[in-house]
């Protein structure tokens, strides 16, 4: 059992479902007074995007491309049912159907109730990123050994 | 000393929890906060969660059917 409540994830999918989880156990855990880390790499990258469409962003014409194609918390895709991205609308439209936080408003509320989120520095460098590419609650970018010792004494989980 | 009221009934996971927070966040000292809540997760976990936080806990009251309404006090 850990005493600190510490909560630190690692935000490695760029799927809806997979990031809408990463979001739910971020937000619920920070309402309930837990520290909460999220460390963003490879496509969940996607999710912290400035642009939350589809855009060229990136250092050369091959990371452009990659930009284009992966895009932003708006264009990310189901893991399963994507449906040539019509799945993530469907899911869209049951969850405020029935009444449950979309991506966007978990989003919105990890902001605010000011849950740490960072950046992988190597991720980043492959795909052609700056900081300035994501939104500006982007707290740092960081690498293996600075996440391991802000994760230290909690729990720490990869989606 | 105001009162407010936040009516989570209609949420779910983790809503239920974040929009609780935010309003407990925005309280003074001596002010209350009334949570309309479900029983199940909601009725079990934002009275102990307050509590947790600091936060008095000054009465859990059924209201009807499933509504339980809790009194957070800082």
């Amino acid at each position: 059992m850990n005493d600190t409540k510490k909560l630190s994830l690692i935000a490695f999918s760029g799927d809806f479902d997979k990031l809408t989880a990463v979001f739910t156990l971020a937000t619920g855990a920070a309402a309930v007074g837990y520290e909460v880390n999220i460390f963003f790499t490879f496509w969940g990258l996607d999710a912290i995007k400035k642009q939350q469409g589809r855009a060229f962003i990136g250092s050369n014409w091959l990371t452009k491309l990659f930009g284009f194609m992966m895009g932003g918390l708006k264009a990310t895709p189901t893991s399963r049912f994507n449906f040539c991205g019509a799945g993530p609308r469907i899911f869209r439209y049951l969850m405020r159907k029935n009444n449950v936080a979309t991506l966007e408003e978990l989003v919105e509320a990890a902001k605010v109730l000011g849950v740490n989120l960072y950046a992988c520095e190597m991720a980043m460098h492959v795909l052609g990123l700056t900081k300035e590419d994501f939104i500006p609650e982007v707290k740092d970018v960081l690498g293996v050994a600075s996440f391991l010792q802000l994760s230290e004494g909690g729990r720490t989980m990869f989606i | 000393m105001a009162t407010k009221i936040l009516d989570i009934t209609k949420e779910h996971c983790p809503m239920t929890f974040v929009k609780t927070k935010i309003e407990l966040s925005k309280l003074q000292e001596g002010d209350t906060l009334e949570v309309l809540l479900s029983e199940g997760e909601p009725l079990d976990n934002v009275p102990r969660n307050a509590k947790e936080q600091g936060f008095n806990v000054l009465r859990v009251e059924h209201v009807e059917g499933t509504t339980h309404k809790v009194v957070i006090q800082k």
